[in-house]
């Protein structure tokens, strides 16, 4: 009588899965785009100082990452709560920035970026201008001049 | 009683929504990237220069010592905030007032901070002079290429940044006062 009956055994059709990897692709996009890379775990607590006139610092890859503030809780028995300086994943004095910044720019594909390299200091606000310039010393000595002092958008000041 | 045969799902617009929703997200997530104030560190000396002597009109120095507190051309200042006004107005005397610059071009900011000065108030202080050098590179952009800043081509840039070169001289900080 009907045009649409269907014909042949009858049964639960199984649910196709011919989709399933479209949204398991699309998570995994997802997740790749949204998931930010932090090579280092954080061993001091950095919460950092708002400021108006920010840059955005464009190549990752060109960035080199100093932290500094004092150790979290987890370290503080050990390091005491002193603002320490964290380079990749451990604490340091400023005279190893030197073979940090070497380490970094041994790691450049191409040498000619050398000049576009950017020192990022992610530091906590509490944190005392002595250790800051410990070092800036050491940087300015070892010639790596470009510095950005990573701060939080403090929207409109005015 | 026979089983029923229930209708089998069409899934080949299943594809179609899940490209939706990733584009839907690729779109809409930002990847936060990292921004902050931009500095060139003047190159490393074994022996400090020698103070330079120059025309202290020309000289807008900025102290901060130890327990935070702000020295404007040997004036206290209470308010972070206003610095920037100052250094416009500084910048932008061109011979007028005695006390201030001769012109943009000689204009120098001199900024001395304590090792006990606050990384928060150094940053708010830095962030002050930035925004002053900003909006008069913002004002002679548009007055001279009528588009913004932020639009200009790099020679543009260049000619925009000599009229009013920003130089922030940075001595070693000292311990001005011990707390």
């Amino acid at each position: 009588m009907s045009k649409f009956k269907k014909k042949g055994k009858k049964g639960a059709p199984g649910i196709t899965t011919a989709s399933l990897p479209d949204i398991v692709f699309m998570l995994l996009f997802f997740f790749m785009v949204v998931t930010k890379m932090r090579d280092s775990e954080m061993k001091v607590k950095i919460q950092v100082p708002a400021a108006t006139e920010l840059q955005k610092l464009e190549k990752k890859s060109l960035v080199s990452h100093v932290y500094i503030g004092s150790p979290i809780p987890k370290y503080a028995a050990v390091m005491g709560s002193a603002p320490r300086i964290q380079l990749n994943d451990q604490f340091a004095d400023p005279s190893q920035i030197p073979f940090f910044i070497a380490n970094e720019i041994e790691k450049l594909s191409n040498p000619k970026l050398r000049r576009a390299m950017t020192c990022a200091m992610r530091v906590d606000k509490e944190v005392k201008m002595g250790i800051v310039t410990e070092v800036k010393t050491e940087l300015r000595k070892v010639n790596f001049r470009k510095v950005s002092y990573l701060a939080s958008d403090a929207g409109e000041l005015e | 009683m026979a089983k029923r045969d229930l209708p089998e799902i069409n899934a080949g617009s299943m594809a179609d929504i899940a490209f939706l929703l990733l584009i839907f997200f690729l779109v809409t997530t930002t990847i936060q990237t990292d921004s902050g104030l931009s500095v060139l560190l003047p190159p490393y000396v074994e022996e400090p220069p020698p103070p330079e002597k120059k025309n202290k009109r020309n000289v807008f120095a900025v102290q901060i010592n130890g327990n935070n507190d702000l020295l404007i051309r040997g004036r206290q200042c209470p308010d972070v905030n206003s610095i920037k006004e100052k250094a416009i107005t500084f910048i932008t005397n061109r011979g007028k007032d005695p006390n201030s610059s001769d012109s943009p071009n000689k204009a120098i900011i001199s900024l001395l901070n304590d090792n006990g000065t606050s990384y928060e108030m150094y940053v708010a202080v830095y962030n002050q002079l930035k925004a002053a050098y900003n909006q008069l590179w913002e004002e002679t952009s548009m007055e001279k290429y009528g588009r913004s800043y932020d639009d200009l081509n790099k020679e543009e840039r260049k000619a925009v940044r000599n009229e009013y070169p920003l130089v922030i001289s940075e001595a070693e900080p000292s311990d001005l006062l011990k707390s």
